[in-house]
């Protein structure tokens, strides 16, 4: 995250950092969670699920577990869970 | 990818995994609705056997028949009859009719505005698709003016129903309005609205993506991005200001919430003046 300043408390405050779970089978394709995302953590793979379909993947590493490709998904296909923070950790 | 397969979603233990994947097109708002609808059942911390969910004929209607609660898939246009019926016959039950804009208010619409003057104790979800979208996209009294459906190809002369508004005057006592794209709000309010005693309401907007979206020549991203770009926030809205029309904006928020006697109370208060 980019910040104009560097705020007083960076090394004080935790930083919540998520880790999102795909059931690649599941996934039809909308796009949702790779458009909603507001970290842009994920993209269309290239590989083919047993469906047909494109499912997503992760490719960075700044999920903060906001939970909102879980509740964006129609089909119970992606979910985040909370990694434990690391104190003092800078921002990527 | 063979690990997180492994792995359960948080709301696994209330959907039927054996009948996942669900029929709902791609891109279909109805899963995200439906999906809110489970976290709210869980957000209220209520165990589950106090649930019912009852849901009519139609995409959404198909609702009922995933969730791992004890549920009733009825006959079209008839959610609500078989809703006040389980409400009546076992007050201590929480029922939510999880259904469509055609089989809430064209086929059932009857039904609708007498549950509400009743005050019948129920949550009624209504995912507003502007079509009926399962049997092939043919126009609905939700329809937008001018858009095209299978029997309007030049567009819609209608104007469509106000549902907020429908729902207030009928003497509903809970009236919300959301789109599929505002998962948290529309969680809280399902939430709110469940823990609510008496008949509350709310409104989804929601995409349906082969019959509305293709034909009206708008793509489904667009349309999604348009109930943010072109939609207001605001509570305690006046009900004529809900009417549906994106180039004026969308009125969103909780418009009603108000106390009133319900119909099994009310009932209950009868039978023992009787019984003396």
């Amino acid at each position: 995250m980019k910040y104009w300043r560097a705020p007083l408390d960076i090394n004080e405050i935790p930083i919540v950092r998520g880790i999102v779970h795909i059931i690649a089978d599941r996934c039809k394709g909308c796009g949702y969670c790779i458009e909603f995302c507001p970290r842009e953590v994920l993209a269309f793979s290239k590989e083919f699920n047993k469906k047909g379909y494109h499912p997503p993947m992760v490719v960075s590493d700044g999920c903060l577990n906001c939970h909102y490709c879980e509740q964006l998904c129609p089909e119970f296909a992606i979910y985040t869970e909370e990694v434990p923070p690391v104190a003092g950790s800078p921002s990527p | 990818m063979a690990k997180a397969k492994q792995r359960v979603h948080p709301l696994e233990d209330l959907i039927r995994t054996e009948r996942i994947p669900h029929i709902w097109c791609p891109g279909c708002g109805v899963g995200t609705v439906f999906s809110a609808c489970l976290s709210a059942i869980k957000q209220t911390g209520i165990e589950y056997r106090k649930f019912t969910m009852v849901s009519g004929i139609g995409c959404s209607g198909r609702g009922a028949g995933y969730a791992r609660l004890d549920s009733f898939h009825t006959t079209h246009g008839r959610a609500i009859p078989f809703a006040t019926g389980i409400k009546m016959a076992n007050p201590e039950l929480n029922v939510i009719v999880f259904s469509g804009d055609g089989d809430l208010f064209a086929i059932g619409g009857n039904h609708f505005i007498h549950a509400a003057r009743r005050n019948m104790d129920l949550t009624v979800i209504c995912i507003n698709n502007f079509i009926y979208g399962m049997t092939g996209g043919q126009v609905a009294a939700t329809t937008p003016h001018n858009a095209q459906s299978a029997t309007t190809p030049y567009g819609n002369p209608e104007s469509p129903f106000n549902l907020p508004l429908l729902a207030i005057a009928s003497g509903a006592t809970y009236v919300a309005r959301w789109t599929m794209i505002h998962t948290r709000d529309l969680t809280d309010t399902f939430a709110e609205a469940m823990a609510h005693r008496g008949f509350s309401f709310i409104e989804v907007l929601s995409p349906c993506p082969i019959n509305y979206v293709r034909r009206n020549k708008v793509k489904l991203m667009d349309l999604v991005k348009k109930f943010q770009t072109h939609t207001i926030i605001r509570n305690d809205a006046d009900p004529r200001d809900l009417d549906l029309d994106f180039e004026k904006g969308v009125v969103l928020g909780k418009f009603v919430d108000i106390d009133r006697p319900t119909a099994d109370m009310l009932y209950e208060e009868i039978r023992r003046r009787r019984a003396g």
